[in-house]
């Protein structure tokens, strides 16, 4: 399987003041096609840092970042841009749909970055809305709907574009547990059954247990990363 | 992302805002109305200056009786009586001078028939139709021989025939009597209409000068001398003439002041026209201001818009938005917002100046470069005010932006 992101090395640090903190230090690790990665760890820990560099939000201190073959390094923000609209999919805890927007408009909106002609975004959009399951909440502002259907439109929103990543931000965070499985479910149908590469963030040991991979993180760097089936070391 | 694509986002925005967009707008539509209503009034008033002096003839001078001293108190120009009709006759042969009218006016009421009408009634030169190129409507004007006899002839302005003649029977041949003195009507004036001050020039009655002197006021002296120049270039040369030529025959040494005052009406109408400047420029100054203020109020609302919108503008860059993009989307809500405020602006002054003009009777005027001038700027106030917050949006960076609560 080809990899979609090959980390080396990855630090970030922040500064304050005189003074640095470290997000994350030394990692590496890669992420091939397909994979379900939950990143855990407490507040802190540097698994946001890491989604957010992963996710082209961000720029590292140092180190090498490989996406999708592309040296995300050297990329200039306009380029990082293209590919957060074209390659890579958000999922945020607290959803993030514009409001007073109906759920097709929100679903259609990476489209409008990514220059997909205004007669395809719809047919499109209400493509990955049925897969979801969400196509009659077409008309809905995010003030008519529940939690889960919010986080449905923005998944919904997050794969519009294809893309070879989706990083999905404590996705359960907001829901209570019913809505939590459901979103868990619905992430693991579509990588199971569609095979789109999901890297979670999560501080939730029965969320993370969807995931076919766990890494943890602890004071910026991985203390383990372990594939489904098998031992913990 | 294409100009429709960026409009759409910026209208979709704007119109989700609805009642905000409104208020924002409401200072650039008042800026824009009060430009506009201010310029019409000025150039009405401007234009209606211009339509006065070319109605008298560039050309034209007027000498006046100086002022006099009676008891302390001074009388103003007019006020003495020291023009007589040799005066006139001794201009009238002067190089330049095309013709002389002097000109003795008396308001008094006038009978013909079962009819009666107060009217002005004016004694005037056989010139006086030239100089202030007055058409005839019926009959003819009165002659050199007429003046010299001092002849009970008089011509009628189109009110006065309205009112003495209001059968339509044509007055050629008919007795008007002034002040008890039957005049016999030889000829009717074109109608003239309304001089710029709103007076009816047709409200008139013209006699012969000598004929007014010595039968109806016993005045020797005249009020005023209406003078034409042979064109409009020589008026400076013609208006030094004049007052040599009087202060000679009127026998004034400098510094005794002149009992005269000879005036070009290009020099009252420039005086007049620069009054009305100054007046349109400082009109246009107060409204250029709310103008202003409308603009930091578009400004103000778009740095609130831009710190309200924190997560949104996290999320379009989250999703892809480049930073231009993002820049051009908040310019242009902030286009969009004051360019729609100036078309608005326009027609609430477009309807502001017709109410002026139909309430008030005000001659308003309104350049159509000026509709062109202040929707475009006020374009370029969105640009100007929107560019600082637009900038502030598009350098947001994206996780703080996202995180922003």
């Amino acid at each position: 399987m080809s990899d979609v992101v090959v980390v080396e090395h990855l630090t970030k640090l922040y500064e304050l003041g005189d003074d640095h903190v470290v997000g994350i230090e030394n990692v590496s690790m890669r992420i091939e096609a397909g994979e379900f990665i939950a990143v855990m760890g407490a507040s802190g820990s540097g698994k946001s840092t890491f989604m957010h560099l992963i996710g082209m939000l961000d720029e590292p201190t140092s180190g090498s970042y490989f996406f999708e073959g592309i040296d995300a390094i050297r990329l200039t923000g306009d380029e990082r841009a293209d590919i957060r609209s074209r390659r890579l999919g958000f999922v945020f805890q607290s959803y993030n749909l514009l409001p007073r927007t109906s759920a097709l408009e929100n679903v259609e909106l990476p489209m409008i970055y990514a220059g997909v002609p205004e007669q395809q975004r719809e047919r499109i959009a209400l493509e990955k809305m049925a897969l979801i399951g969400i196509a009659h909440l077409r008309d809905h502002n995010s003030n008519q709907m529940s939690g889960g259907q919010q986080q449905r439109v923005a998944i919904a929103r997050a794969m519009v574009n294809n893309p070879g990543l989706i990083l999905a931000d404590e996705p359960t965070g907001a829901l209570d547990t019913k809505a939590s499985k459901d979103v868990m479910e619905l992430f693991t149908t579509l990588n199971n059954e569609h095979g789109i590469t999901i890297l979670l963030v999560t501080h939730e040991a029965d969320v993370a247990a969807f995931a076919k991979r766990i890494i943890t993180f602890r004071d910026g760097a991985i203390i383990s990363d372990v594939r489904r089936g098998e031992v913990a070391a | 992302m294409n100009l429709k694509a960026t409009l759409r986002l910026a209208f979709d925005a704007l119109l989700r805002n609805r009642a905000r967009s409104m208020l924002t707008m409401l200072g650039v539509i008042i800026g824009v109305a009060a430009v506009i209503v201010t310029v019409a009034i000025g150039a009405g008033a401007r234009a209606s200056v211009q339509a006065q002096i070319s109605s008298l003839g560039s050309n034209m001078l007027v000498v006046l009786p100086g002022s006099i001293t009676q008891g302390g108190a001074r009388t103003g120009f007019g006020g003495a009586s020291t023009l007589t009709p040799d005066d006139g006759m001794a201009i009238a042969k002067l190089p330049n001078v095309a013709a002389v009218s002097p000109a003795v006016g008396l308001r008094t009421q006038v009978v013909s028939g079962g009819n009666n009408w107060q009217t002005t009634v004016t004694g005037v030169a056989p010139t006086y139709t030239f100089i202030r190129s007055w058409p005839m409507a019926s009959g003819l004007f009165f002659s050199q021989n007429d003046t010299v006899s001092a002849a009970k002839v008089c011509v009628l302005g189109q009110t006065v025939v309205q009112n003495l003649f209001p059968n339509g029977a044509s007055p050629l041949g008919q007795t008007v009597n002034i002040k008890g003195v039957p005049f016999t009507v030889i000829g009717t004036l074109g109608a003239m209409g309304q001089n710029g001050m709103g007076q009816d020039q047709d409200d008139t009655i013209l006699v012969p000068y000598t004929s007014a002197m010595h039968r109806l006021t016993g005045q020797t002296t005249v009020s005023i001398l209406t003078v034409s120049a042979t064109d409009a270039a020589s008026v400076p040369i013609v208006l030094t003439e004049i007052t040599t030529l009087l202060e000679a025959r009127h026998r004034i040494i400098p510094p005794t002041p002149d009992d005269f005052s000879v005036r070009s009406l290009q020099a009252i109408a420039s005086a007049a026209s620069s009054t009305g400047a100054v007046m349109e420029f400082l009109l246009a100054g107060v409204a250029a201001v709310s103008l202003l203020v409308g603009g930091i109020g578009i400004m103000n609302i778009m740095m609130v818009s831009v710190t309200e919108r924190t997560r949104e503008i996290g999320l379009r860059m989250a999703v892809g938005a480049r930073s231009a993009v993002i820049l051009n989307q908040f310019l242009t809500e902030s286009i969009v917002l004051s360019t729609a405020g100036g078309i608005i602006g326009v027609v609430f002054g477009l309807a502001g100046t017709l109410l002026v003009a139909t309430l008030a009777h005000w001659p308003m005027l309104i350049p159509p470069t000026w509709i062109a001038f202040s929707v475009l700027f006020s374009a370029m106030v969105g640009v100007f005010f929107g560019y600082y917050p637009a900038r502030k949006a598009s350098h947001l960076h994206p996780i703080e932006a996202l995180r922003f609560e």
